[in-house]
């Protein structure tokens, strides 16, 4: 049973947050953070203080990776397994936290001083292998790194005070305690060139709203978090939307693995992006604004708040904006760590503090959105692109890139080149002049897009980057030949398979069953008859699935199916179209 | 406000449908059947099971949660849409533990109806056989969560009687839970419980002390079921 | 009903982890039981209790999942001497009851038999090497060797069984099968 003295800390929390369903993510976090774990009967007196039914707190609490009810180890360490850490060593990192500690992944040592876990994707595919200890990020972990971690967290020494940070760093960002390298290696005149706040604003409010949608839709401007939809029309769509209430909200759930632009630009130019949902505010007739954060992002809230504070003295933000009528504000809400929530209904829904479930569309998020208000659900690059307009021009903007896709995209190259990092890019560049610009030799294939996109090999290198060909959030993730292209299909299966939300039945069973059907053709024990079952249930889940995830799943089978269909040929058996995965041997081992 | 009507055309026949309506209601209006699932009379629309997808244009949309629109073309009885519907059920006898012979919905079950309707002989996957845990505490209701589909009907549709939620939805994937509030148990009355086992399509819920009162072979689907 | 190729065609059946409540349905098909003998003979079946298999046979009956190494040596022998097999009722299909087991050590499972049952005089777990091991989880056949066709029901009804032997007899594949006399249950 739960103290009384721990209720009314729980009580103390729920205040502060003054009893806003909305806010029951930070609730569950803040109390995770206090005792490390949720149990049932804090969830029952959580429910009670915040006037929630039960189910709603534990359906909640139990969707986000983040949240435990079992005790998380005062010093949780969750350890990044995208594929590229694995490329950079992950076993390694592993077997040396493991073997350190003396416990399995999933298991906190005996005193729960420290819990062992691993964790999709945390946005540093440039500097792995990276962790994660009580939210700190730490890059480029060595076998000994993970010693000097061990040791520092057997003396309780503070997560801050084992940071290392770069020179470099320091100087630049004192709100900022990291040891998370930039790494921008390619500048270009949308974002990484002059920027001086407030002029775009200004500017903006000489235009006028409508001019300013008018502009935006001119300019070609197009979502860049993948999807591709274009900006003018849904800032358009939810000014038309009747409503007492509009939202802005800013997608900073930049989950897809590999990418890790949007970490860059919050650390970068966050005021730009800020200015940017102002922007947008305006032109839609919102007068707030949220920015979403994944949690793996949340070493950066302290240098986010202290720069809204900063705007909002300077009038760039609250009350009567650069003297004028017009009032917008932005907050900043955490996940707690699901990639669904990059979904903009699933992230709605999570910022109304419920599990990050997608929503049935229509209606779409531009007529009824957070709080069923309107709301624009923009990506922190699209509104950067905005205020670069707004600047410089639509004219200017279509100038850039190629005729159907207007302006830059930011890549976030990773993997087997010498040059990991940030590059900013025209539209239609060819897949091989950028290999050449990050320096990759010896390229067996290219993940466009991450899981999610394409995967191409050498015989595509000449297609382009552009909404007409390969299309991209901006994850661009390089394999050499050295690489074994299954077991990475096979990491970005699971990590489909365990991101799932499990709301619809295509893909909460069909990447179950993808990942097993890859596993029998990984196993040896495979046939051209599999190979064809695993398309067309890759095709059923694509086909029915209710958002873009399932939408997508299964793409890194599809994609290497077609691009890469020799390796599929020369593991599977052909001269059997049966062949039965049972061993005698192994099922009767416990006997 | 006056009812306005718009021409959409499934299979070919043209139909006149009421604004607003989806294309499962509409269907349904005028005796044109597409199947379903997790949909449930008066309840909103979850897009859970996904097996009323039908054909507009190139796109393959869920029936129930897409809004008729005027002259909206739809395909409902195709071959790949037949396919596609008995590969989403086959998904649901390998994710759960279905065991037809020991279940008391056997005869009552939507979905076993549907498997017969789309001609199952066995599922096309293999069986995962999870394991899932029987809940037997509650006074009046029994969950067999291996039966469960994860449809939301009870989310949906079983309220306690003061109007509370007391099903929901827990964990995630393919480890995602129908949950009762399990700190009030007199929340779920016997007649709240009768309500939940008529609402579930399968034998997830069942009222205790009530098995088997029709025998195997008389039931609802062995009499007019289309198996 | 004649068979085309002049003589009786050749029939094994066999109930692995079954309760032979499949074998009992084929029985059941009442006086068309006569019309069965004539075209039909069997070989290695409980039906005239031969052991071995003494011939190549037309058609496999297996009823029942594997459960244990010797089910698996059985469903191996049939699908050798079998030219089509046949997977008949629940068990065999999905796994059936015996499947409720699946997801529960084997350990465990011996411990609940053999020692903690309060029918016992002794708790002893048996540890012959003349038993068959026990698997891991039950495995419907068609995990284990290729299976032709599907006939469900438990038991699958005695008219589903008729009509499938006469499909096959005709040589029709069984995805021909009226759906009307298939039921789960």
């Amino acid at each position: 049973m739960i103290s009384p003295e721990m209720r009314l800390q729980i009580a103390e929390i729920v205040t502060q947050y003054h009893f806003e369903q909305t806010e029951l993510l930070a609730v569950l976090s803040a109390v995770q953070k206090k005792w490390r774990f949720i149990s049932a009967d804090m969830i029952a007196v959580i429910a009670e203080e915040m006037d929630l039914p039960v189910v709603h707190v534990e359906g909640t609490a139990s969707f986000y990776h983040f949240f435990s009810t079992q005790h998380a180890g005062k010093y949780t360490v969750y350890i990044n397994q995208s594929a590229t850490a694995e490329m950079a060593g992950l076993k390694e990192i592993i077997y040396a936290f493991e073997s350190e500690l003396g416990i399995t992944i999933g298991d906190n040592s005996s005193d729960n001083q420290i819990g062992l876990r691993t964790t999709s994707c945390i946005g540093m595919a440039d500097q792995e292998p990276a962790i994660l200890i009580n939210g700190t990020v730490f890059t480029s972990i060595t076998p000994s790194r993970v010693s000097e971690l061990v040791a520092g967290m057997k003396s309780n020494s503070l997560v801050r005070d084992l940071v290392r940070i770069p020179l470099e760093a320091q100087k630049c960002y004192p709100t900022l305690h990291t040891e998370v390298r930039n790494n921008i290696r390619l500048k270009g005149p949308v974002f990484f060139c002059d920027y001086i706040p407030g002029i775009a604003l200004k500017k903006a409010m000489e235009l006028g709203s409508l001019d300013v949608i008018e502009w935006i839709k001119k300019s070609g401007l197009r979502g860049r978090g993948g999807a591709g939809f274009p900006t003018g029309q849904k800032w358009a769509s939810c000014l038309a939307s009747e409503s007492d209430q509009r939202f802005v909200i800013c997608n900073g759930d930049e989950g897809e693995p590999g990418t890790f632009k949007d970490r860059v630009l919050l650390t970068e130019l966050p005021e730009m992006i800020f200015e940017g949902m102002t922007l947008a505010g305006y032109s839609v007739e919102a007068k707030e604004g949220i920015l979403y954060l994944r949690a793996e992002y949340s070493y950066l809230r302290e240098h986010l708040e202290v720069l809204l504070e900063s705007m909002r003295s300077r009038h760039l933000l609250g009350r009567r904006i650069l003297g004028t009528r017009f009032s917008f504000d932005i907050r900043i809400k955490e996940g707690a760590g699901a990639y669904i929530c990059g979904e903009e209904s699933a992230l709605i829904e999570s910022a109304e503090g419920k599990r990050g479930q997608p929503r049935n569309r229509p209606p779409f998020p531009v007529t009824s959105g957070y709080l069923r208000r309107p709301t624009v659900v923009n990506n922190p690059e699209t509104l950067g692109c905005a205020l670069r307009i707004i600047l410089n021009g639509p004219e200017w903007f279509r100038s850039l890139g190629t005729p159907a896709s207007a302006g830059v995209k930011l890549l976030s190259i990773a993997g087997d080149c010498r040059m990991p990092g940030i590059y900013e890019i025209e539209w239609g560049k060819t897949i091989r002049e950028i290999l050449d610009l990050c320096g990759a030799d010896r390229t067996l294939a290219v993940q466009i897009g991450g899981p999610s996109g394409t995967c191409i090999s050498e015989k595509e290198f000449d297609r382009r980057i552009c909404y007409s060909d390969l299309s991209t959030g901006g994850a661009f993730t390089v394999f050499s030949r050295d690489r074994d292209l299954l077991s990475i299909v096979h990491n970005y299966m699971k990590f489909f398979r365990d991101e799932s939300c499990g709301f619809c039945v295509p893909c909460r069973a069909g990447n179950v069953l993808l990942v097993k059907a890859l596993e029998k053709i990984m196993s040896g024990n495979g046939t051209l008859t599999d190979l064809d079952k695993i398309q067309e249930l890759g095709i059923m889940v694509k086909k029915t699935s209710r958002c873009g995830l399932g939408q997508t799943s299964p793409h890194p089978l599809l994609s290497t199916l077609n691009s890469f269909s020799e390796i599929y040929r020369d593991i599977v058996r052909k001269d059997v179209d049966y062949l039965s995965q049972f061993n005698l041997e192994s099922a009767v081992e416990d006997s | 406000m006056e009812q306005s009507y718009i021409q959409i055309t499934i299979d070919g026949r043209e139909i006149m449908a009421k604004e607003g309506q989806s294309i499962v209601e509409a269907a349904r209006d005028h005796g044109v059947v597409i199947p379903t699932l997790c949909d449930f009379k008066s309840l909103p629309p979850a897009g859970t099971c996904r097996v009323c997808m039908v054909q507009i244009g190139g796109r393959i949309v869920p029936g129930c949660t897409t809004p008729v629109s005027f002259g909206m073309v739809i395909l409902n009885d195709t071959d790949d849409l037949r396919n596609l519907r008995k590969g989403l059920i086959e998904m649901l006898f390998v994710e759960g533990n279905h065991m037809c012979p020991t279940c008391e919905k056997s005869g009552n079950c939507e979905l076993q109806n549907l498997a017969y309707q789309y001609g199952m002989l066995v599922p096309r996957f293999p069986f995962l056989f999870p394991h899932r845990k029987i809940e037997s505490h509650l006074p009046h209701l029994l969950i067999e969560h291996n039966r469960c589909i994860q449809c939301l009907r009870c989310v949906r549709g079983v309220k306690a009687k003061d109007g509370h939620e007391i099903f929901g939805f827990i964990q995630r994937g393919i480890n995602i839970r129908v949950t009762i509030d399990s700190t009030d148990p007199d929340a779920l009355t016997e007649e709240t419980a009768q309500k939940a086992m008529d609402i579930c399509p399968v034998g997830a819920l069942i009222k205790k002390k009530t098995g088997f009162k029709l025998p195997i072979g008389k039931r609802r689907y062995d009499v007019n079921g289309n198996g | 009903m004649s068979t085309e190729m002049g003589r009786k065609w050749i029939v094994a059946t066999t109930s692995l982890a079954g309760c032979f409540g499949c074998h009992m349905s084929l029985l059941d098909i009442d006086e068309k039981i006569f019309e069965l003998v004539k075209i039909v003979e069997f070989n290695k079946s409980p039906f005239d209790d031969t052991k071995e298999f003494s011939m190549e046979c037309d058609i496999g009956l297996v009823e029942g999942g594997c459960c244990n190494s010797d089910n698996v040596r059985v469903l191996r022998l049939f699908r050798k001497h079998c030219k089509i097999l046949i997977s008949v009722g629940q068990c065999a299909i999905t796994g059936g009851l015996p499947a409720m087991r699946n997801g529960i050590p084997v350990k465990e499972l011996f411990q609940e038999s053999y020692c903690n049952n309060l029918t016992l005089a002794n708790s002893l777990i048996p540890n012959d090497e003349e038993l068959p091991l026990l698997l891991d989880r039950i495995y419907p056949c068609h995990e284990v060797v290729q299976v032709d066709g599907f006939l469900p029901g438990c038991p699958p009804r005695a008219d589903l069984l008729w009509e499938a032997l006469n499909l096959l007899i005709a040589g029709k594949s069984l995805g021909k099968i009226s759906m009307k006399n298939v039921k789960y249950d």
